[in-house]
């Protein structure tokens, strides 16, 4: 490894872990100005995300519906694309699943939940091409789409739990008719569950293990394959990509179908691995999260990895510390969003730690290519 | 001049810029007196750039010192060299091009009445400067409405209007048409004579001679000598600037055309804005030839490349390639089956991907193909084996193949395109513009690269607005006016002359 592969390396660790460290010290001081000890609640976050095998355990739950997200929304970073849709593609994602999840009784496991987990990333897929299909022959700018997408699927989702009402309408197709008045789905047969890798308490599931190989393949795709190439290309300079014989178009929507999946994929997980059943409080929220993921990672599906687990790790650590401190669990929002915030606009970070830009940067992340077209 | 006991209005001492791991600028001495034109020569890369930026504010000088009349100054940002009547016209304009002119020259220093903007006061100075200086604009002209040469000169008055005592121009002729060149030549004159001093920084020694009072060459970060435009020769600049001999008539043996293997027939195309860019074109190349396409920019030449490529849809007519049909084919099939080549006239937009690295961008189009991929992987082995092989025979001067292209100057980043496109086996070589905005060592290579190609067999379709590579390159010559092709001519049969009326659309009497 070159010295300058290395430098090159250390820039992109450099900014995320400044924003994360800007971010906490500014949390810090908002609880001050509250009149909170932010001592005593970072010292509570720490012992909920790492102080004990139980915390360790929900991080890495936390971590891994993350993981997927960041994954669908750095993928679509790499076209130039901002996918703002991995909450909605998450939802379809979570039904499409459970729908298949309580159903087909009977059917062996290890038929039951590919497809049951299949059907959450077609789901997702189905949820990507739309916005895709109407960037490449209408214009129609994804984030524009994808936003309306998230209300459309947020909107399906609890149509499909719909308890049906007092003057008779009709209930939802996946309601579950042993709940009385409350809207939700049947839990999906054991068949269709994902497996415990450490079981109760500690409920860790194989999806933490689907999600890590996931980040390795679209590793390998994005740098190793001549579709990531393509898919690069088209990110980095769209024009190029045409005189390069790059089919834009198909590779916009193709990626923009791979970014659904994986979200859809997330969607499955959490439902198939977790929750077992699907009802209208489980939102969509680590859609959004995986902005925050994908972009302090640097787009990169190690750094989406590394993202997903300190995000998720404020997310597990966030209860006990409103326990010990009393600090509203809320804070931790404030903090997610001031990461957000820095890592979004690195300038702020370069300026206030006087780093110097390197000449060779490699494929800065550019948020606002997805804008500029 | 030198004799005059006041001091030169500017001067540079012993300026040093050391940049980790190149050193810019070394031991530079620049004296600039009033009234007088001084034209800074040297190739992309010998440190003009950095001079001027230092002269600017926008670089500190490692050691050295710069006088303004005669006193030392410490400059910290262009603002302070502004407030020292020191002014600067970028290559690339600052300009916003939805405002108005008037707009545009008050920004950043607007006047204000009442706590709103006096834009008539500032339209009334705009005026009375450009009458002074004979620098014509419309104040309340919107800038995205002006042709290039106009907006230089909104740069210019931007620059007045601050009370520029100083202009430095960078590279300004390297967008304006032959015409346009001409009017800033008139309106450097004026300057000159109204007292201004101007840094004119150019590559291109024809211009140097032709206006400057003293002309300074820049090698290597280092002056190498100065020159006198009433007895130097472009042969002596040209040998100044590179550091050795330089052939500037191009050496090419007769052409043997062979069977035909671009044929165009009837082409029609639109542009971007609606209008109709193509009418009618019909022409072909041969093996063996070139044929160059001249005009003033802006007729239908970029939009003739771009249907020929694939990059633009034809709305009528045909393009063939070795009799193949290929109108409105794919770029990639254009390139693959068609075996084409493709230099094309905007390098960043379309050539190249500046964040990729010299070995990715090396293989742009055809990455997908053995060896550079087995099945659906990237070899990185046979990338970088591909990059050190290119970047050797074509003498691109990088760091290394996986330095991001971006990076390189501009004369490397086009030997780095030319590379990629001349190492193919290819039958058609389209290149547009491939000698635009680079140093005379690189134009001198590329242009033996294309002569090259020409006498392997290749058919070889050249456009450019540079009537002088034209006529140093092709075999015929077409030029295109308003979309059409008005003639066609031998090279032995054109003059400049000639092809100057045929370019303005004067079409000559048929030879009785």
């Amino acid at each position: 490894m070159s010295l300058s592969t290395l430098r090159r390396i250390g820039y992109m660790v450099l900014i995320p872990t400044l924003a994360v460290f800007s971010a906490l010290l500014l949390g810090a001081i908002v609880m001050w100005i509250f009149g909170d000890d932010p001592l005593a609640a970072y010292r509570g976050l720490w012992t909920g995300a790492f102080g004990s095998p139980r915390a360790w355990s929900t991080t890495i739950r936390k971590m891994t519906p993350l993981i997927l997200t960041g994954l669908s929304v750095a993928v679509a970073f790499k076209a130039g694309l901002f996918n703002i849709g991995a909450s909605g593609q998450f939802l379809i994602g979570s039904v499409c699943s459970v729908a298949v999840g309580v159903n087909f009784e009977g059917l062996p496991a290890f038929v039951h939940l590919p497809l049951a987990l299949l059907a959450g990333v077609a789901g997702g897929v189905a949820w990507g091409f739309i916005p895709g299909v109407l960037k490449v022959f209408t214009g129609a700018h994804e984030v524009i789409v994808t936003i309306m997408l998230n209300y459309v699927a947020s909107l399906f989702a609890a149509w499909t739990v719909y308890a049906g009402g007092t003057q008779g309408q009709t209930p939802g197709p996946l309601w579950d008719r042993t709940a009385g008045a409350i809207s939700r789905t049947p839990e999906v047969f054991m068949s269709a569950r994902l497996p415990w890798i450490v079981p109760e308490p500690y409920r860790i599931h194989w999806g933490v293990a689907i999600a890590l190989l996931m980040a390795l393949i679209m590793w390998w795709i994005i740098f190793k394959t001549t579709l990531g190439f393509s898919t690069r290309t088209v990110g980095a300079n769209s024009k190029a990509a045409r005189y390069a014989g790059i089919n834009v178009r198909w590779i916009t929507i193709l990626t923009m179908m791979i970014a659904g999946g994986l979200a859809g994929m997330a969607g499955a997980i959490e439902t198939l691995g977790l929750n077992h059943r699907f009802a209208p409080e489980f939102t969509g929220g680590v859609g959004f999260q995986g902005i925050t993921v994908a972009l302090l990672g640097q787009t990169n599906p190690i750094g989406v990895v590394l993202a997903a687990f300190l995000l998720g790790a404020l997310e597990a650590g966030a209860a006990r510390m409103q326990f010990d401190s009393g600090v509203a669990a809320d804070i931790i929002q404030v903090i997610q969003a001031l990461v957000l915030a820095f890592v979004a606009a690195p300038l702020i970070i370069r300026q206030i730690y006087r780093i110097r830009k390197p000449s060779d940067q490699i494929e800065a992340t550019v948020v606002s290519t997805g804008w500029g077209r | 001049m030198s004799t005059s006991p006041t001091p030169p209005v500017l001067e540079a001492r012993h300026i040093t810029k050391v940049f980790p791991g190149v050193i810019a600028n070394e031991d530079v001495n620049l004296v600039l007196h009033k009234g007088e034109i001084l034209a800074l020569l040297g190739e992309n890369g010998a440190g003009k750039s950095t001079l001027m930026n230092i002269i600017f504010g926008l670089y500190h000088p490692t050691h050295g010192e710069i006088l303004v009349n005669g006193k030392p100054v410490a400059m910290k940002s262009p603002r302070d060299a502004i407030a020292l009547g020191i002014g600067m016209v970028h290559q690339h304009f600052q300009l916003v091009p939805v405002m108005t002119v008037t707009d545009n020259i008050m920004l950043g220093d607007e006047s204000v009445k009442n706590g709103l903007l006096d834009r008539r006061a500032v339209a009334e100075r705009i005026r009375a400067l450009s009458q002074k200086y004979g620098l014509e604009v419309d104040p309340d002209a919107i800038v995205e409405d002006l042709p290039v040469g106009v907006r230089q000169r909104v740069e210019i008055l931007k620059a007045l209007y601050r009370n520029a005592k100083i202009l430095i121009l960078d590279e300004p002729t390297a967008v304006l048409t032959p015409q346009e060149i001409e009017g800033l030549f008139e309106v450097m004159e004026t300057l000159r004579r109204q007292g201004e001093s101007i840094i004119f920084i150019t590559h291109k020694l024809k211009e140097v001679l032709r206006i400057a009072d003293r002309i300074m060459v820049l090698r290597n970060g280092r002056v190498v000598g100065e020159a006198d435009p009433k007895t130097a020769t472009q042969q002596q600049l040209a040998s100044m600037m590179v550091g050795r001999e330089v052939i500037l008539t191009v050496d090419k043996g007769p052409a043997h055309p062979g069977e035909t293997v671009l044929e165009v027939e009837g082409l029609c195309a639109t542009s971007d804005l609606g209008e109709p860019a193509l009418r009618n074109v019909s022409f072909q190349v041969r093996a063996g030839e070139i044929l160059g396409v001249a005009g003033v920019q802006g007729n239908g030449q970029t939009e003739l490349v771009e249907v020929i490529t694939g990059l633009r849809r034809a709305d009528a007519g045909h393009v063939r390639i070795k009799g193949v049909d290929m109108t409105n084919a794919s770029p990639r099939r254009i390139t693959h089956e068609g075996r084409s080549s493709h230099v094309p006239e905007d390098r960043h937009a379309y050539g190249m991907v500046d964040s990729y690295t010299v070995a990715d961008n090396l293989v742009l189009n055809q990455y997908y193909l053995p060896p550079f991929a087995k099945g659906v992987t990237i070899q990185e082995v046979a990338i970088a084996a591909h990059a050190r092989e290119l970047v050797k025979k074509f003498d691109v001067r990088t760091p290394s193949i996986y330095t991001p292209g971006g990076s390189l100057s501009g004369g490397n980043q086009q030997k780095m395109v030319v590379a990629r496109e001349f190492s193919r086996p290819i039958q058609l070589l389209i290149a547009a513009q491939p000698t635009r905005g680079i140093d005379v060592g690189s134009i001198e290579f590329i242009h033996n690269q294309i002569i090259a190609k020409r006498d392997e067999g290749v058919a070889v379709l050249l456009v450019s607005a540079e009537l002088d590579e034209i006529m140093a390159l092709s075999d015929r010559i077409a030029v295109m006016y308003k979309g059409e092709i008005i003639d066609v001519v031998d090279r032995a049969d054109a003059t400049r002359e000639g092809l100057g009326l045929l370019m303005a659309g004067v079409k000559r009497e048929p030879v009785r």
